[in-house]
């Protein structure tokens, strides 16, 4: 069988001297892997960069099968940013998500595009804000949807501060106040639909980052990814 | 076909990176048809490899002794420390010539795919190096990958507040290299690390 679609690289590791074990994401056919010849030498190295973008042909005799990529190079997104820490670990925790996350041969097209979306506007200032909302997507795609609209408890569209860690539900500051220590708190951007500022970014993704924690540890008791981790880090000291 | 000693010298052989099954046999045929000019000299040279090859307790890198050469050479500038991901960098550095600093070999890059972390790398040595007093400037010479690039933003927010200022190699354009036959991503690099002219 044989598919081409667009993706965008999510890891390439070597295998052997000049080939590679491709990740990518494709629009059209979800998580896929296969042998990338050439993938590890010179000529492919710098296209196969996580966050890059590339035209693929996969092909293999049973859908089952790593199978074997071809490639055109469509977008060099990762390389773009290679001297911006903030935005290169942005690229690197988005395509080390879509790798834990998702599982492989399902297709999340919105997704697809909200990745290519968040890569293409990496250099505007609000990038980590739009990398935060492809997050709580991401977590709509695989089953924990967020809502952050009106409280949980009361129906309240008010003074949304808290979410609550089992629904992923928000809840208002009156009805929240008894349990503060067990919710979540809510980053007043989310609510206000503004970009964050200082210390939110870093709230809202130990927000998500608790949802992703539940989705991977239903997923066989994996871990966020390091990549994701650094990135926390990184916005918790700004 | 052939016998187990030859079934298993070119199987060892073709685990060498550069060696498939197929040259890994030419290898071995080569090796036991020249016993006395070849295969006998490269065991010796193994075994003195194997013996007499130490990792540099400075800087990582692999010499017959410890300190390393480039280490104990005291011509070498100690205010400069250029780190690279593996000895294969210090050696591509030190074939240019151009280089007359100090090196700190990592031993690897952040790579969640091959499970390194922070822990895994030579970053505490690297730093308590920066804070021995002495170096001006920390060049990171990791790859201009983004497992290359991640791991150096990684180390300059470690070194920040030592004092020493930090620099990366730049990224563009090669030597002969013509625009027509670059990738997007050596552009993009290029035009975004220009420089003005005169």
């Amino acid at each position: 069988m044989e598919w081409t679609d667009r993706a965008v690289v999510l890891s390439a590791r070597r295998h052997g001297d000049h080939a590679g074990v491709l990740v990518v994401f494709s629009r059209e056919h979800g998580k896929a892997a296969g042998l990338a010849r050439g993938g590890q030498g010179r000529a492919g190295r710098g296209a196969l960069q996580p966050g890059n973008q590339l035209q693929v042909t996969w092909s293999a005799r049973l859908a089952e099968h790593l199978g074997r990529f071809s490639w055109e190079p469509l977008a060099a997104s990762g390389a773009l940013w290679l001297d911006d820490p903030l935005r290169l670990a942005l690229l690197g925790a988005a395509c080390a998500l879509v790798e834990a996350v998702l599982p492989e041969h399902a297709p999340h097209a919105a997704l697809y595009d909200g990745l290519v979306g968040l890569l293409s506007a990496l250099g505007e200032a609000a990038a980590a804000t739009l990398y935060v909302h492809w997050e709580i997507a991401l977590l709509a795609e695989v089953g924990y949807g967020l809502d952050l609209t009106a409280c949980a408890a009361t129906g309240s569209t008010e003074d949304l501060i808290y979410v609550s860690p089992k629904s992923g539900r928000a809840v208002c500051r009156a009805a929240g106040e008894p349990l503060r220590d067990r919710l979540l708190p809510l980053p007043a951007f989310l609510a206000e639909r503004r970009a964050g500022q200082g210390g939110e970014v870093g709230q809202a993704l130990e927000m998500t980052g608790h949802f992703l924690r539940r989705c991977l540890q239903a997923q066989g008791g994996r871990a966020l990814p390091p990549a994701r981790l650094r990135l926390a880090e990184m916005l918790r000291a700004i | 076909m052939a016998g187990s000693e030859i079934e298993r010298l070119v199987q060892l052989l073709a685990r060498l990176p550069g060696l498939g099954p197929r040259s890994a046999r030419r290898a071995a045929l080569v090796l036991l048809k020249r016993r006395d000019s070849l295969l006998e000299p490269l065991l010796q040279a193994l075994a003195q490899a194997r013996d007499g090859v130490k990792t540099c307790s400075v800087c990582g890198n692999l010499d017959s002794g410890d300190p390393c050469a480039l280490c104990a050479d005291p011509g070498r500038d100690d205010g400069l420390i250029c780190v690279v991901e593996d000895v294969s960098g210090l050696w591509a550095l030190e074939r240019s010539g151009l280089y007359r600093g100090r090196y700190h070999v990592l031993g690897g890059v952040l790579s969640a795919l091959d499970g390194i972390g922070p822990d895994d790398l030579a970053i505490d040595q690297l730093r308590r190096r920066a804070a021995g007093g002495g170096v001006r400037e920390i060049i990171l010479a990791t790859g201009a990958t983004v497992d290359g690039q991640t791991t150096a933003h990684y180390i300059a927010d470690r070194l920040k507040g030592s004092g020493v200022t930090l620099s990366r190699l730049a990224q563009g354009l090669p030597v002969g290299g013509e625009l027509d036959y670059l990738d997007d991503g050596t552009i993009g690099a290029a035009l975004k690390a220009r420089k003005i002219i005169g």
